[in-house]
């Protein structure tokens, strides 16, 4: 049983940031977020400033950056629209490399890229100096209801398990001779994501057994 | 006769699917007994736990716990009193970590603050899991896993502990590990198992439940040692184990 220590997000440190209590670090994350979709797209200089205030917080952390890099792929589907919007937005057309472009559609694309990167860094960043369980606690703190917070609980808890029978069935396909390589092979992945699908609701089903056979009532206890 | 801790008659069950799992079971375990419950696949094991700590109630008969009928008013009391482990540790140990985990119960029982903190640390001294005590329980072996179902169920200080297959998936040493941390306890204990030699072990009678019934029950060895018995109800020993030479 090879478990990695700590969540695959988190990145174990002993930082200022690190140390700094979760519930504190939640609710700043969600001022930087709004104040940075509230701000509008042509105040350039704020925007510096903000990716200068995450610089700085990175740096603080002692996260690598190669570290927070790799899991910047997550934005991919997000800078994919803003790519496609200036082609697709109407309003005056700019010429750009010979190409007729939306110039809404620039502005809303360009201002799509620079907040949701810096909404993406800055939650990496929390996910990276906090512990899992500390980020619950930090929830709990905020009044955030318990009921969503238990919810959050048991995804943490059960996101290892679920992973590791992804990769078993993986393993077992491979076995026997299958890799998907092309969007033929995709009714068989999703066959694969019903059948874990059904493992987990069954799986639901035994730990809810197993909680009520300890008295629980469906009320939360603290 | 002192009342028994767990005394079921007759008791049957049919699923809401019509199919009948269990059809009249009479079972009775005393104070400080350790009863192996053997069967083939299919017997009504399962069913029959569940029943114990009354997640299914019988269609007909009854189950009393130390006198104690279950019913569903007395539910919270009995499952204080019937503490089961299930099979597999993954079902069981479901919040973040092991202190959270072992304290679920008590936690539900009302108890609170110091006393909850002692409970929760003798439970994990009984089962040798003390220094684990915040780590969550996906960062453990599977053998340590199943140790800590147990304590999740120590914590409640039942009158009967009913583990579900305990032996299944545990190298030879965890299997040793778990068996010396269970004839140590002192508490009653019943074990459904397939793992003959585990129940020979650990469990000086035994109770043979096949289609719905209780088909047998003695000495574990001397239900070994019955061939005809043992081929009738798809018991078999593993290959070169003699139960007389333990």
């Amino acid at each position: 049983m090879g478990a990695p220590h700590g969540h695959r997000l988190h990145f174990h440190g002993h930082s200022p940031l690190h140390r700094a209590p979760a519930h504190h670090k939640v609710a700043g994350l969600i001022t930087f977020m709004l104040v940075v979709v509230a701000t509008p797209v042509p105040w350039l200089p704020a925007f510096a400033a903000y990716a200068a205030l995450l610089a700085v917080l990175v740096a603080l952390s002692g996260v690598p950056v190669p570290y927070l890099a790799r899991r910047m792929v997550v934005e991919t589907p997000v800078l994919m629209f803003a790519a496609l919007l200036p082609f697709v937005a109407t309003g005056p057309q700019v010429a750009v490399l010979g190409l007729s472009l939306s110039e809404p559609g620039l502005i809303a694309g360009g201002g799509l890229v620079m907040k949701a990167t810096l909404g993406v860094l800055a939650s990496l960043l929390l996910a990276a100096t906090t512990d899992p369980r500390d980020l619950l606690i930090g929830l709990e703190r905020l009044r955030v209801p318990v009921q969503l917070v238990q919810i959050m609980g048991f995804m943490v808890r059960y996101l290892d398990v679920v992973s590791d029978e992804l990769r078993r069935m993986k393993t077992a396909r491979e076995s026997r001779g299958f890799t998907a390589s092309n969007p033929r092979h995709w009714p068989v992945i999703g066959r694969s994501a019903g059948a874990l699908f059904i493992r987990s609701f069954e799986r639901g089903e035994r730990v809810h057994l197993a909680m009520i056979s300890r008295g629980y009532d469906g009320s939360v206890r603290r | 006769m002192t009342t028994p801790v767990l005394d079921l008659q007759s008791v049957a069950y049919a699923y809401p699917d019509g199919h009948q799992a269990l059809f009249g079971v009479d079972l009775h375990v005393h104070r400080g007994e350790r009863v192996a419950v053997l069967g083939p696949n299919g017997a009504g094991k399962t069913t029959l736990v569940l029943h114990l700590n009354g997640i299914l109630l019988p269609g007909r008969g009854t189950v009393t716990v130390s006198g104690l009928p279950v019913v569903k008013d007395n539910l919270a009391e009995i499952r204080r009193r019937v503490g089961i482990v299930f099979q597999d540790p993954d079902d069981q140990l479901f919040m973040g970590s092991v202190r959270d985990d072992v304290a679920f119960g008590p936690r539900n029982l009302g108890i609170r603050g110091a006393e909850l903190d002692r409970r929760v640390m003798a439970a994990l001294d009984l089962v040798g899991m003390a220094d684990f005590v915040d780590r969550p329980p996906h960062h453990l072996s599977f053998g340590q896993r199943r140790r800590v179902a147990v304590a999740t169920v120590l914590v409640m200080e039942p009158e009967i502990i009913v583990l579900d297959e305990p032996s299944s998936n545990l190298d030879p040493a965890s299997r040793r590990e778990l068996a010396d941390i269970l004839t140590g306890l002192d508490v009653t204990l019943m074990m459904v198992t397939h793992d003959l030699p585990y129940a020979l072990q650990l469990c000086p009678r035994a109770v043979v439940l096949s289609d719905g019934i209780v088909a047998a029950q003695g000495r574990t060895l001397d239900i070994l040692t019955d061939d005809a018995l043992m081929k009738s109800h798809r018991l078999e020993l593993p290959y070169g184990f003699d139960p007389h030479a333990c």
